[in-house]
């Protein structure tokens, strides 16, 4: 039977782990390949790292950071953060990454997806969803650049539109829970899945068994969390034993 | 050292299969040459994308009857995820294409009851497997040996046969357990085939 998968998220800007709090307020939390080893060491079922750095010197960086960790981590990469081409994303897959995620791109040019999915397959796409609770509370708006562009785009829309546009997994970041440690939005999840049945990977607001089980009741195949890692407060494999004992199926 | 032949068909993860064999202190090379392919003592046919795009790559570059006789010739080769469904005789996601049919199957789509693509970790014997894929075949055909998976219902995890072995499952992304496979089949590939 396919397990739940937890998977931690290292955020990258200019080949160093940084964490913030919705999306901002960037502080160093160490060395990629150094984090990267600890976490499958720890049980991670796969890595997803998003390079936050805005400079081209730092898209560089990162390519060299995707190389670095490849060499050391058998588990499964996702990359993403700022993928805006096709090229993009394929000198990511070149350099290591087993999927690649597009956010803010695909917003601006939904035929992105489809381009990539051809090239490489739709196992290897994923559209990453930065959702925000509307202001008159019905529903999420799509929110782009890092938060900072709320585009009106109703965010279950978008992920039902997301397996004909090409993505093969969702990315479902709560923009509202995003670092704040109080739970994932498990009512986004539940709309979210009920309009697709791809993988679907729950992001924002972690902080303990219970918010994973929560999540994972609510649709979501897999959970991500950054900062319950970084601090090292706990590990993915003492994660999965709480999460075995609500009999959720994990890889132990 | 070790050497392997990985075969570039453009398509795969190859930078994920080269890492995983250099952990394993092999020395890796790519080639879509097929005379290469055909001398190399270690070949791996890996594969992510479609199956139609995959035997193109494969006939465009005289691969498919180098891989056919490596099979037949007990060749050491490793097919890995489009690589074993390449293998088959024909695929439900390409219509209309022959495969290499030296695994006498049929490629199919994963019922609609349950998540596709299968993206996660799956229990194969006694270890976890990571898989990514949307396509499988559903029973170990005649003449093969080799183990299942269950997503809805069971499917192959993995055939093998003297030194061919082809894995639905990522082995270079399926952590320790996947170096281990990987490892048994360079050393039994190398026991029968003494160089």
């Amino acid at each position: 039977m396919l397990t739940r998968r937890i998977i931690p998220c290292l955020d990258i800007d200019n080949g160093r782990v940084v964490k913030g709090v919705k999306f901002a307020n960037l502080r160093d939390a160490g060395d990629p390949v150094e984090q990267a080893k600890r976490y499958e060491r720890d049980g991670a079922d796969e890595l997803v790292m998003l390079d936050v750095s805005a400079t081209i010197g730092g898209r560089e960086t990162a390519l060299e950071t995707v190389r670095d960790v490849r060499r050391e981590l058998s588990i499964p990469l996702s990359v993403g953060g700022g993928v805006r081409t096709v090229e993009h994303a394929l000198a990511l897959l070149r350099a290591g990454a087993d999927k690649v995620g597009v956010n803010s791109a695909a917003v601006e040019n939904p035929l992105l997806l489809r381009e990539l999915a051809d090239r490489v397959g739709a196992q290897c796409v994923v559209l990453s969803i930065d959702a925000a609770a509307r202001l008159d509370d019905r529903g999420w708006d799509v929110v782009t650049r890092a938060g900072t562009n709320r585009t009106g785009i109703d965010a279950i829309e978008w992920a039902a539109e997301a397996e004909s546009m090409g993505a093969g997994e969702i990315l479902l970041t709560s923009f509202d829970q995003d670092g704040t440690r109080s739970g994932y939005d498990t009512a986004l999840l539940r709309a979210v899945r009920e309009v697709t049945t791809l993988p679907v990977i729950a992001s924002g607001g972690a902080d303990s068994a219970t918010h994973m089980l929560d999540a994972l009741n609510a649709g979501a195949d897999a959970v991500l969390a950054a900062s319950i890692f970084h601090d090292q407060d706990t590990t993915p494999n003492a994660l999965k034993q709480e999460l075995r004992a609500s009999g959720i199926e994990v890889r132990i | 050292m070790t050497g392997v032949t990985i075969i570039d068909t453009g398509i795969a993860n190859t930078a994920s299969v080269t890492a995983a064999f250099e952990r394993l202190g092999c020395t890796v090379s790519l080639t879509h040459d097929a005379r290469r392919v055909a001398e190399s003592p270690l070949v791996v046919l890996p594969g992510v994308g479609s199956f139609g795009a995959g035997m193109r790559v494969l006939r465009a570059n005289a691969l498919d009857q180098v891989i056919i006789d490596r099979v037949s010739d007990d060749r050491p080769l490793l097919g890995i995820c489009l690589g074993l469904q390449l293998l088959c005789d024909a695929s439900e996601e390409s219509p209309g294409i022959e495969g290499l049919g030296v695994i006498n199957a049929m490629v199919t789509r994963f019922p609609s009851a349950v998540r596709t693509p299968q993206h996660g970790w799956n229990r194969v014997g006694d270890g976890y497997a990571y898989y990514s894929n949307t396509y499988r075949i559903e029973t170990i055909p005649r003449g093969w040996e080799g183990q299942t998976s269950t997503h809805g219902s069971p499917f192959v995890a993995y055939l093998r046969r003297g030194t061919t072995l082809a894995c639905q499952f990522h082995p270079e992304l399926s952590g320790a357990w996947g170096a281990n496979l990987l490892r048994s089949w360079i050393e039994n590939a190398k026991e029968a085939t003494p160089c």
